[in-house]
């Protein structure tokens, strides 16, 4: 994995510290060509790793890469499954079987097709791989080496004690895409055992990981002994901690800790993502 | 070690047995819900036993504590009959469709001493907390208007129904993102005693509306307004802020930021003249498991702790739910006046 990957937060009105700022955020990247024009700024600078969401909007992304192949050699997407918030929403208005009806391609419900048989027969692993698979399918023909889960759903399988679903989410992903199964959490520590515990070893993990313990939960000092003592490839995120921590100290920080193997970031311009890898490149 | 169970598996009750299931001190021995397909994934995938009649689940299982999350029609049999069970309770917002079904629940926890909490989890993020502190300590001198906001998009084009868009099962905009608001007022701000005027508006959907907007005073004669709509599209998830005006000043206040505007500087609380902001990096609720953000695993977390160790029960008590279902009553009344 590349040191420095760029992430896609700034581009969806993501943005930790302020609604308002998410806004204006969404006003300036309207366009999908204002995402484009970030991202081959980025790639101008030697990042060739993007880490986005399954947001509608990537597809277009992803379009664009496809048509203009020349500008995209060597680069990568690391897909991050589900866009959660789609679902959300839609399980507020429309419960858990009217959004698998909304989401799930051709007719669920349908007892010839596919998917009609892994629902009536609670295949439940069959299922999942067709929701893997129709969220995959933007992404074809461009390189998805890691392809990661949400952390909203890492999360809950994790609290749920449902630890088998990882290990055919892994199998799955190795299998099917020939890609490195990637798990965005919350909650470090408890996934890393749990992952363990059913057989995934030294596995991806995306987390925030920061100087002053945002979003760390269990507190900064249990993720510090992962960091020194597990095996695992660690992703750091939320590194500046939505924005309470200066560039600087904030990647200064990771460095104490080399089994660190990337950053991900978010950044709208170039002068942001020169910083941000040079700050990288120095420290770590 | 105390042990829970939870009732219905929607998005709140998955994400509640997620949390209470991480919880250390709690055992989360069973769950229960109608959905086979739910159900069935729990007995593949977990060791959790699980019920499709929650009076049987209740009856048969030793419980410390139930976590009541169907469709708001439902809360009132199944609080009532867990409180009968001498079972602490959480129950998801809002509390019941009535509030004679409410003061009977309020009038039954009371007398029995029970552990009773409601879902309004905006009181578990630490910017709203800190604006209830700032107030308390009247930095912004005497006030003269609030507003209480919130915007989604839940409902964004015309489709089919579910209980959510039927207003006698607790469905439409009120129930569902209203009343988040309203508590927040009442909490932090002051409990609301007039509805002056109030629109339901319905803008996408059929019988049941999508935007509320309200007039009120409340019991210490501020006047403010309720503006909440989830049919609002340019938010990418619920967002919901608080904005208090006095002679001193003014508080904008989110989920993310604290900002303080002030005539005058307040030197006791280190606050400047003009503006400053404050940023819940500095107010988070530390919590040991963390799904969906921090307030969900607080809320339980002091649930948890109100059963263990007896601690004084603050917030979000059904006490304070009924006043928000009265404070919903009075908009329905006052809408049909229009």
């Amino acid at each position: 994995m590349e040191k420095a990957i760029l992430g896609d937060n700034q581009f969806f009105a993501v943005n930790h510290l302020s609604d308002e700022k998410s806004r204006a955020q969404a006003i300036r990247f309207k366009d999908d060509s204002a995402i484009i024009s970030v991202i081959d700024q980025s790639i101008d600078l030697g990042i060739k790793t993007f880490m986005c969401t399954t947001h509608d909007r990537i597809a277009n992304i992803c379009d664009h890469i496809r048509k203009n192949p020349s500008g995209y050699q060597d680069f990568k997407i690391y897909p991050c499954m589900p866009y959660a918030h789609k679902y959300a929403n839609a399980v507020t208005e429309l419960g858990i079987m009217g959004t698998i009806k909304q989401y799930v391609p051709g007719n669920i419900f349908g007892t010839f097709a596919k998917g009609g048989l892994a629902f009536l027969s609670k295949d439940f692993i069959k299922m999942m791989e067709i929701l893997i698979d129709a969220e995959m399918k933007m992404f074809k023909g461009i390189p998805t080496p890691v392809i990661f889960i949400q952390n909203v759903l890492v999360d809950m399988i994790l609290g749920l004690k449902m630890y088998d679903v990882f290990a055919e989410y892994d199998r799955y992903i190795r299998k099917k895409y020939e890609a490195e199964p990637g798990y965005i959490t919350m909650n470090l520590p408890a996934l890393l055992d749990a992952l363990n515990s059913v057989g995934v070893v030294n596995p991806v993990i995306c987390s925030s990981i920061n100087k002053i313990g945002f979003r760390m939960s269990g507190g900064k000092e249990i993720y510090e002994k992962c960091l020194r003592e597990k095996e695992f490839q660690p992703i750091a995120m939320q590194v500046l901690a939505a924005g309470a921590l200066k560039p600087k100290e904030a990647i200064e920080y990771l460095g104490q800790f080399p089994k660190i193997e990337s950053v991900l970031f978010g950044a709208s311009t170039k002068s942001h993502i020169r910083e941000t890898k040079e700050l990288i490149e120095q420290y770590m | 070690m105390i042990n829970g169970a939870i009732i219905g598996l929607g998005k709140m009750g998955l994400s509640h047995a997620s949390i209470v299931s991480a919880h250390p001190d709690v055992n989360l021995t069973c769950v229960c819900d109608t959905s086979s397909l739910v159900l069935d994934a729990f007995k593949k995938f977990s060791k959790l036993k699980v019920y499709t009649d929650y009076q049987k689940m209740i009856e048969e299982e030793p419980l410390d504590f139930v976590v009541i999350a169907t469709p708001t029609r439902f809360h009132y049999a199944m609080v009532k009959f867990a409180l009968d069970h001498g079972l602490h309770v959480f129950c998801e917002k809002p509390f019941t469709l009535t509030t004679a079904q409410g003061e009977e629940l309020v009038e039954s926890v009371n007398q029995k001493k029970l552990v009773n909490q409601v879902g309004f989890h905006n009181h578990f993020i630490g910017t709203f907390r800190e604006l209830k502190r700032l107030l308390d300590k009247r930095v912004l001198g005497e006030l003269f208007h609030f507003s209480g906001e919130a915007y989604g998009p839940v409902v964004t084009k015309e489709k089919g129904s579910t209980w959510r868009s039927n207003p006698e099962e607790g469905g439409g905009c009120l129930f569902d993102y209203a009343s988040h608001v309203i508590n927040l007022v009442q909490e932090t701000i002051g409990r609301p005693e007039k509805v002056l005027g109030a629109v339901l508006k319905s803008i996408y959907s059929n019988g049941v509306e999508d935007a509320v907007y309200s007039l009120m005073r409340l019991t210490s004669g501020l006047t403010g307004t309720l503006l909440v709509n989830w049919s609002d599209e340019t938010y990418r998830k619920m967002s919901t802020s608080i904005t208090v005006q006095g002679k001193n000043g003014k508080i904008i206040c989110d989920a993310t930021e604290v900002k303080i505007y002030l005539k005058e500087a307040v030197p006791s609380e280190n606050l400047e003249k003009g503006w400053t902001i404050k940023y819940i990096t500095d107010f988070a609720i530390p919590v040991n498991f963390y799904l969906r953000g921090e307030e969900y695993s607080a809320q339980i977390d002091y649930f948890v702790n109100c059963i263990i160790n007896k601690a004084p029960l603050e917030y979000n008590t059904f006490e304070q739910a009924l006043y928000t279902d009265k404070v919903i009553e009075m908009i329905q009344e006052k809408n049909k006046l229009n």
